[in-house]
């Protein structure tokens, strides 16, 4: 057998000194082990690819579903902006205001900002269109004076601001000398803006599940993983691997996991809205609106391919923290 | 100072099954010795208090005058590299190359790629392996795989050895070539406690030995009071 050069220091109390490593190159090495980690955790998945294709593809529908909830919550929103404009604010006069002042305030309220048309209707005009569409004509003609108040008839110019926008314009209207009272004509536009709040609480509610869902499953992959790697485990910690060197590995494929679930769930929406953008903006188009539909923007690409690499992480270090525990010594 | 000093230590299993009891004994700095004893003796567990795969349940182990039992969870990784263990299942992974096998103390003690070679072909070469270093350890002999096992202890240069068996599997000329490497760390400084009942083998060395019965020390015989013939008659009963 070859001659003994492995220990080469011995020191003064006899026993053979290990050999000092720098800060330097025990950062050198620390980072190298992570790369090899890396890569070894990926190539490991790749090793299986049934299994891990159907994890992933799992994780890709729980992390896709949120998304495409969003996704048609924001696209609702842009088309509520066009039905925005068709709403209407009926401004009542007090009675007996006159003409000229019915016509300065007119003028006013088309100065506004969040105007985009006001039109007077004086007590005579409504009166007569009034008799005209009932057919009352001579119920009417038999009054001894006009019991209709001047109306201004405004369309509000929302340019999507939300419900809160709506309500500031009626407040501000009925705030004005001479008004008596200010309705407003199309509630659903009210309750349709309630119903995408609702709606974007469905989407937080069902991203936390599914986000749930998402570090259960990685979790079970993981402490699967963590099963059949258990005589490597015990090898490592007895040769005095630290918790941190033995987590990695795993921490590693959660990550992997994680970051093939996003991309996946990434191609299946773009794919998705390719899919329905044609329909979609067909229909739409039939309504003489210039709606385009919103694909993903690159934050919200971004978002869910980091949510998904979170996520992995963090439900391995879950699993991970739960399961090495039970792993003596 | 004594390297390992056990002080009266007993060891009950949670099945409540005494391995070890009211044991005491050292180990000096740079001291080789062998631990005996029927099968169920105790010296596994013995040999797994040092390693703090085990707690002692009653007394204290020392090992560079530090009690194992102050170590908190942390510092145990720190003191595992401290000490090389031969294995009695010699606890190889199957999945990597003999190479890896015997890498594994110096990635997790933060070694470059570059010291790492050297040092594990350094450890390869001498347990006379150098050639099967790409192999799959399931490709090798069970001596083979015995000797990766003692590679995978030293790689590291601990100042204390600890084999379980070490010649287990091993036929005469082939122990004593393993005895002969152990013997060679012990002459550079290095601390080696050998469980084995080979009475054979340790008869025809002239180390220390220990001996256990029932988890009890039985008796000692000092280096250099070995008897004629071979055996461990020599070893006197205490
Ligand atoms: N994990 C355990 N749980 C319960 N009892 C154990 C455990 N490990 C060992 N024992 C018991 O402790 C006693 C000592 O076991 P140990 O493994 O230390 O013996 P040994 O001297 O190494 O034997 P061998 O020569 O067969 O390896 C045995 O009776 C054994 O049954
Ligand atoms: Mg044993």
């Amino acid at each position: 057998m070859a001659k003994n050069n492995l220990y080469s220091k011995v020191t003064a109390s006899g026993g053979a000194r290990q050999s000092r490593i720098t800060l330097q190159s025990r950062w050198a090495a620390y980072v190298q082990h992570h790369k090899l980690t890396a890569v070894e955790s990926l190539l490991r998945l790749l090793k299986s690819p049934g299994g891990s294709a159907m994890t992933w593809v799992v994780l890709a529908i729980a992390l896709a579903l949120p998304m495409t909830l969003y996704v048609s919550l924001e696209n609702v929103k842009q088309l509520s902006r066009a039905w925005d404009q068709s709403s209407q604010i009926s401004v009542y006069l007090k009675a007996n205001t006159l003409p000229r002042f019915a016509q300065a305030l007119t003028q006013d309220i088309q100065d506004m900002p969040t105007v985009a048309q006001a039109v007077y209707i004086s007590p005579e005009q409504a009166l007569s269109e009034f008799s005209a569409s009932t057919g009352l004509s001579d119920v009417v003609q038999g009054l001894e004076n006009n019991p209709l108040p001047g109306v201004i008839s405004v369309i509000p110019k929302l340019d999507g601001k939300g419900s809160g926008a709506v309500e500031d314009l009626e407040l501000a209207l009925s705030q004005l000398r001479h008004v008596e009272s200010v309705q407003l004509d199309l509630l659903w536009v009210k309750r349709l803006f309630q119903f995408m709040e609702l709606g974007q609480r469905l989407v937080w509610a069902l991203a936390a599940l599914l986000g749930l869902a998402v570090l259960l499953i990685i979790g079970n992959t993981i402490r699967l993983s963590i099963e059949s790697r258990r005589d490597e485990i015990l090898v490592v910690k007895l040769v005095g691997g630290t918790d941190a060197f033995v987590r990695r590995p795993f921490l590693y494929t959660g990550i992997w996991f994680g970051l093939g679930g996003g991309l996946i769930a990434y191609m299946l929406l773009s794919i998705g809205l390719y899919w329905l953008s044609g329909p979609i903006e067909n229909l739409i188009s039939l309504y003489g609106s210039d709606f385009v539909l919103q694909g993903l923007s690159l934050g919200d690409s971004l978002l869910l391919i980091f949510d998904g690499v979170l996520l992995g992480w963090f439900g391995a270090w879950l699993a991970v923290s739960r399961h090495l525990a039970k792993i003596k010594p | 100072m004594a390297h390992v000093r056990f002080d009266n230590v007993s060891k009950s299993y949670p099945g409540g099954h005494q391995a070890l009891s009211e044991l005491s004994f050292e180990i000096n700095q740079g001291e080789i010795a062998f631990l005996t004893g029927h099968s169920g003796a105790g010296k596994s567990t013995l040999l797994k208090l040092i390693m703090l795969m085990e707690k002692a349940s009653h007394g204290q182990v020392l090992v560079d005058g530090v009690n194992l039992a102050r170590l908190s969870n942390g510092q145990i990784p720190y003191h595992r590299r401290r000490v090389g263990v031969v294995f009695q299942n010699h606890q190889l992974l199957f999945d990597r190359s003999v190479f890896e096998n015997v890498a594994l103390p110096l990635r997790i003690s933060g070694y470059t790629s570059r010291d790492l070679e050297r040092r594990v072909r350094a450890a390869l070469d001498k347990v006379g392996l150098l050639r099967y270093e790409k192999k799959s350890p399931i490709e090798l002999s069970g001596g083979e795989q015995q000797r990766v096992g003692i590679a995978r202890a030293v790689v590291n240069k601990p100042s204390l050895i600890l084999a379980d068996e070490p010649t287990g599997n091993l036929d005469p000329k082939l122990s004593r070539e393993i005895m002969n490497l152990f013997e060679q760390f012990n002459d550079v400084g290095v601390s080696v406690l050998i469980a084995s009942h080979d009475l054979n083998l340790i008869g025809r060395l002239d180390h220390r030995v220990i001996a256990l019965k029932d988890g009890r020390l039985l008796g000692e015989r000092a280096a250099g009071e070995r008897t004629a013939g071979g055996s461990t008659s020599g070893v006197t009963r205490g």
